[in-house]
């Protein structure tokens, strides 16, 4: 009986802590805004510039918010519990900044319909749940024409991540950038399967200027293919945040993503009760792609570089401008025409010129 | 002065059963050192950590849930352990079992029912000991060393899921993202409680560890596991075969990893995805030799790791400490459950003193 008594003392006890905790957390008066990171925030990349917007809405903010971040989720059934976790402690908004984030996000969402929830890179929206991207692949039409004009082989490396639209359409419009100066043009892709390896992205840079390429871009996370590209005397540029400190003589500029104003946009949506589920895609012209300074670059180029950055922006030139054929020869769209969104968002093919298979 | 390992006439049978407390114990003192030398209390620090999770309804079903695989996957390896077999590739046996289950609900839409979900368990524990017996046969026949084909396999498994998803079993209607369809409700590990994650996996993975206890010490085929671990040539006399052993161990080990495996796809993730374990199939591995190789000791060493993981992520919600620190806890404990388990078997000597003996 006595342990009986003592068993049942233990449950109290447990129940009173769970209903204190819980009661703490709906008492608070500033917005609490959480943030899910795939990677290490010292990737010097994506998670790095999620990061930087995060500590962008506590400088705009001050005291009116509280802000909190889990970093390295990995994109499998934790995700959804890292999420839960930040939902019950009563956060009101809350990032998830990676696409593998997708479905457990709207898992969440279904169970804390009060609470806002902003999902990097997906397709798939709710009541609660908004979505947002970058057009980065502005950028890489960018870099694909400096490419063209400072490389002396005509041919540049790639290290890809995983083949995804995403990434296959920032290929292609690094492809289409570079024939637009030099049509035969070459690019020779690695495919390194993941996002944040250093020492892997390091050794497909070593490959690909091992085969002749010199000039090495990348869609990986960290600063190390660039730092390969330094110290073979090489050129390459940076990936997601500017990267010249890690290679001040090899960078070219960087496309750089930028979240602050999105962020604090959606912030202050919350804070104002206007907040309403959107799909936002964005790119030079919403200021959610930037380009680093031109540097390391003869002033005819960079001059050059600016100009068509400028023609992206105000919409006078889109870089999927026909006509664009496919690797296999067929005709995407023709001459003057623009491939639509819906197109972009679900790419997985090659446009013509770019070597290799795509893996599938 | 100079000191040397020397073997225990006796084990202690009391101390076979505390090392892994003692271990413990160790952890969470080595632990609060290294809270304290990050400037974070100490005892705060350890709550967080080993207590908040289990404060709520919520977190213990999570538990519940990080708990089941590593039970599952924990009982299977210490039957192989305790033959002497070692199966490194519980990992891959996890996805392989996952990948055959999920063949149904992704390659055969439109078969709903209520068979759909046994059928599902039936292929994923097929799946899982199929895979586990290319190991088993590579050592019978060719004498080749199983910790390394058993490990080397799981990259195997890992590509082939990576494969499937990114090109066959990609969702035809996911914009080409690297993912299966989400599977259909009748595929679904049916839940204990509407609203949470906590499925019918854990009860299963209890009624197991029972079944695991009965047959280790109340069978002959139990028992000869025992021998053929412990003493082969014994065995040998005895007519026990070794060869039957090494597909038996490596066959239920599979098994139980692959029903893990497709228990976890079905159950909290719901489809099939490039990554779709954290470890668990090496995590277990320390599951196992916590418990003791003992089924029962495994479900209770199966709450203490998954509590290590969840621990971390409260730590670093709450005290914005690294992710890394979860590591950090299981390592230690994995460290001090070995250095233990030494003492238990060795005592230190000076030296000197064994030669004056001597």
């Amino acid at each position: 009986m006595k342990r009986i008594a003592k068993l049942l003392a233990g449950a109290a006890a447990l129940a009173a802590v769970a209903l204190a905790g819980s009661a703490f957390a709906a008492s608070h008066g500033k917005t609490k805004i959480g943030f899910i990171y795939v990677g290490p925030i010292g990737d010097h990349g994506w998670s790095y510039q999620h990061n930087q917007g995060r500590l962008a809405l506590e400088e705009a903010f001050g005291d009116k918010i509280e802000t909190n971040y889990v970093e390295n989720v990995s994109e499998g059934p934790d995700a959804e519990r890292t999420i839960e976790r930040l939902a019950r402690e009563g956060y009101d908004m809350i990032f998830t900044t990676s696409f593998g984030f997708m479905n457990p996000t709207l898992k969440v969402a279904k169970k804390f319909p009060d609470i806002k929830f902003e999902h990097a890179t997906g397709y798939k929206r709710a009541d609660n749940v908004s979505t947002y991207s970058s057009r980065f692949y502005e950028g890489r039409y960018i870099i694909g024409q400096i490419a063209a004009k400072v490389s002396e082989t005509g041919t540049a490396g790639y290290i890809a991540s995983f083949p995804i639209p995403e990434v296959v359409r920032g290929i292609n419009a690094f492809m289409l950038g570079a024939q637009s100066v030099n049509p035969d043009f070459k690019l020779k892709v690695v495919w390194v399967n993941t996002w944040f390896d250093p020492g892997k992205e390091a050794d497909a840079a070593k490959a690909l200027i091992d085969q002749g390429v010199d000039i090495i871009t990348q869609h990986t996370d960290s600063p190390a293919p660039l730092q390969v590209a330094a110290e073979r005397g090489i050129k390459g540029f940076g990936q997601a945040s500017d990267m010249i400190r890690f290679a001040p003589e090899a960078q070219l500029t960087s496309i750089v993503d930028v979240w602050d104003a999105y962020y604090i946009s959606r912030v202050q949506a919350v804070m104002d009760g206007t907040w309403e589920s959107t799909d936002t895609w964005g790119g030079l012209d919403a200021k959610m792609v930037e380009m680093a300074p031109y540097t390391n670059l003869p002033e005819n180029v960079a001059a050059e570089a600016a100009v068509t950055q400028e023609s992206i922006r105000s919409g006078e030139f889109h870089p999927f401008t026909g006509p664009i054929y496919k690797q296999d020869g067929t005709l995407l769209v023709a001459e003057g025409d623009i491939v639509d969104d819906g197109t972009l968002l679900g790419m997985n093919f090659y446009v013509k010129g770019v070597d290799g298979e795509l893996p599938n | 002065m100079p000191f040397k390992l020397q073997r225990r006439e006796e084990h202690s049978a009391w101390m076979t059963l505390f090392s892994p407390l003692i271990a413990v114990a160790l952890m969470l003192a080595t632990g609060a050192a290294l809270f304290a030398s990050l400037g974070i209390d100490p005892v705060r620090g350890l709550t967080v950590y080993f207590l908040e999770p289990l404060q709520s309804a919520w977190s213990l079903q999570e538990l519940v849930v990080k708990a089941t695989p590593l039970i599952l996957i924990g009982i299977g390896l210490s039957i192989c352990y305790r033959a002497n077999i070692w199966n490194i590739g519980a990992e891959g046996q996890f996805v392989a079992g996952a990948l055959a289950g999920s063949y149904i609900p992704i390659m055969m839409v439109g078969w709903e029912g209520p068979l759909v979900f046994p059928a599902m368990i039936a292929a994923g524990m097929a799946g899982g000991a199929l895979f586990a017996l290319i190991p088993a046969a590579l050592k019978v026949r060719f004498g080749a060393n199983e910790i390394l084909t058993s490990l080397l396999l799981v990259y195997v498994a890992q590509f082939f899921l990576d494969w499937l998803v990114r090109g066959p079993w990609r969702d035809p209607e996911g914009f080409n993202f690297p993912e299966s369809r989400l599977f259909d409700s009748d595929a679904i590990t049916p839940l204990i409680f509407e609203g949470g994650r906590m499925h019918i996996g854990f009860p299963v993975a209890v009624i197991i560890a029972l079944l695991a206890a009965f047959y280790l010490t109340r069978t002959i085929h139990g028992f000869q596991i025992q021998v053929i671990g412990e003493s082969p040539r014994a065995a040998r006399f005895a007519g026990f075969s070794q060869n039957k052993m090494i597909f038996f161990a490596f066959a239920v080990s599979g098994a139980l990893a692959g029903l893990a495996g497709i228990m976890e796809v079905a159950g909290p993730i719901g489809q099939l995805r490039p990554t779709i374990s954290p470890g668990y199939g090496f995590t277990a591995i320390i599951v196992a030799f916590l418990g003791r190789l003992n089924p029962i000791g495994i479900v209770i060493a199966g709450f203490v790791l998954a509590l290590s993981y969840l621990g971390g992520e409260a730590a670093q919600v709450t005290l914005g400490i690294s992710d890394k620190i979860a590591r950090v806890f299981q390592g230690l404990l994995l460290f001090y459950v070995l250095a233990c388990d030494t003492f238990i078997v060795y005592t230190f000597r000076r030296v000197g003193a064994v030669r004056e003996a001597s």
